[in-house]
């Protein structure tokens, strides 16, 4: 068997089912979806570093912009970038997101909810030590 | 490659074929493919690493204002340098993906040259970053000084951490392409790295919001 021989059925192989090969048009195509998300990725973020260092916007909604922006820039390169779409081929990855996601939240809001409880009932206890 | 190994990667392939043809007899959808399936493996795998950085975004959101009488981020973090550690990990996912196109079209120009930019703009990134940690010990903001620098060292060290390995990562697969070429289990490798490389730069955007910018502004 000889090295081309090895390559033919390989090849063959690559094109799984659903796995369709990439003609010119394709990559046409994959690399206009990058730079859609590229552009709406670098919007965001220029817009968040305006927004973070700017005095034209009430002071405190600027946090919460930012949070919104960030979001905003997740959603793009989970979209754009790790193609995690509404299709009805993705239902699995998008439920695996949902959970993620859901267990992200408990831990971050969940962490800052029992200590800023706990910060206010040890508040007094604590001004002598500092 | 010998032909022994081809031989193995064939029938991995007529293997999965069979499976499609008994499973229809059960179910009216094939099979997903191999490709989709070590996807959604390794998917998995980065929601789980997802949610170890949330643990440690909890520890900083909690400790960032426990400065101990030390510099607070506002008087440490240089938003320029963020800006341009930004721009670079930005730019490295977007050639990182023309890299994964051309993986899959057996473009050698469009992968080699998306992996050669995403690695140099990788270490772009880690050469500010280690920069920016060594000032900032220098000064006697190290790890040691204060809850608030503990809980930054670990979160953006850990993400930092993370893109060395992804760099590693990234020359092991030129170098696999380029002594195997585009077999089907190389690329299933090629797929996951792009993932791993476009999950870092989501977990960047969160630290450059919650870190740089909460922290440098408020």
């Amino acid at each position: 068997m000889s090295a081309t021989d090895d390559y033919e059925p390989l090849h063959g192989f690559d094109h799984a089912p659903g796995d369709e090969p990439v003609g010119r048009h394709e990559i046409a195509e994959g690399l206009a979806g990058y730079l859609i998300g590229l552009g709406l990725a670098i919007l965001l973020t220029a817009v968040s570093f305006f927004i973070a260092g700017t005095s034209l916007v009430w002071h405190p909604s600027i946090p919460i912009a930012l949070v919104v922006l960030a979001i905003a820039q997740i959603g793009v390169h989970l979209v754009f970038f790790l193609h995690i779409t509404t299709g009805p081929d993705n239902v699995n990855n998008v439920l695996a997101l949902a959970f993620g996601v859901l267990i992200v939240f408990l831990l971050i809001v969940g962490s800052l909810w029992i200590m800023y409880n706990l910060n206010q009932n040890m508040g007094p206890m604590s001004m002598p030590m500092g | 490659m010998t032909a022994f190994q081809a031989g193995a990667d064939y029938g991995e392939g007529r293997r999965e074929e069979t499976h499609g043809h008994a499973g229809a007899l059960f179910d009216h959808r094939d099979p997903a493919s191999k490709r989709i399936i070590v996807g959604y493996g390794f998917w998995i795998f980065l929601l789980s690493d997802i949610i170890m950085f949330s643990a440690f975004f909890a520890t900083y959101a909690v400790l960032s204002g426990e400065t101990a009488g030390g510099p607070s981020g506002k008087d440490l973090f240089d938003l320029h340098k963020v800006a341009i550690e930004t721009a670079c990990l930005l730019l490295s996912s977007f050639t990182c993906g023309v890299a994964a196109i051309g993986a899959r079209a057996h473009n050698g120009l469009m992968y080699y040259g998306g992996m050669a930019v995403t690695c140099v703009l990788g270490l772009g990134f880690l050469a500010i970053e280690i920069h920016e940690f060594v000032g900032m010990i220098e000064q006697g903001a190290g790890p040691t000084r204060s809850a608030f620098l503990s809980s930054f060292f670990t979160l953006v060290g850990c993400h930092g951490v993370h893109v060395t390995l992804g760099l590693l990562w990234l020359l092991t697969m030129i170098a696999q392409v380029f002594a195997k070429g585009y077999r089907a289990d190389i690329l299933r490798r090629v797929l996951c790295f792009a993932l791993f490389w476009h999950t870092l730069d989501i977990i960047w955007v969160a630290i450059f919001t919650v870190v740089y910018l909460f922290g440098a502004g408020a």
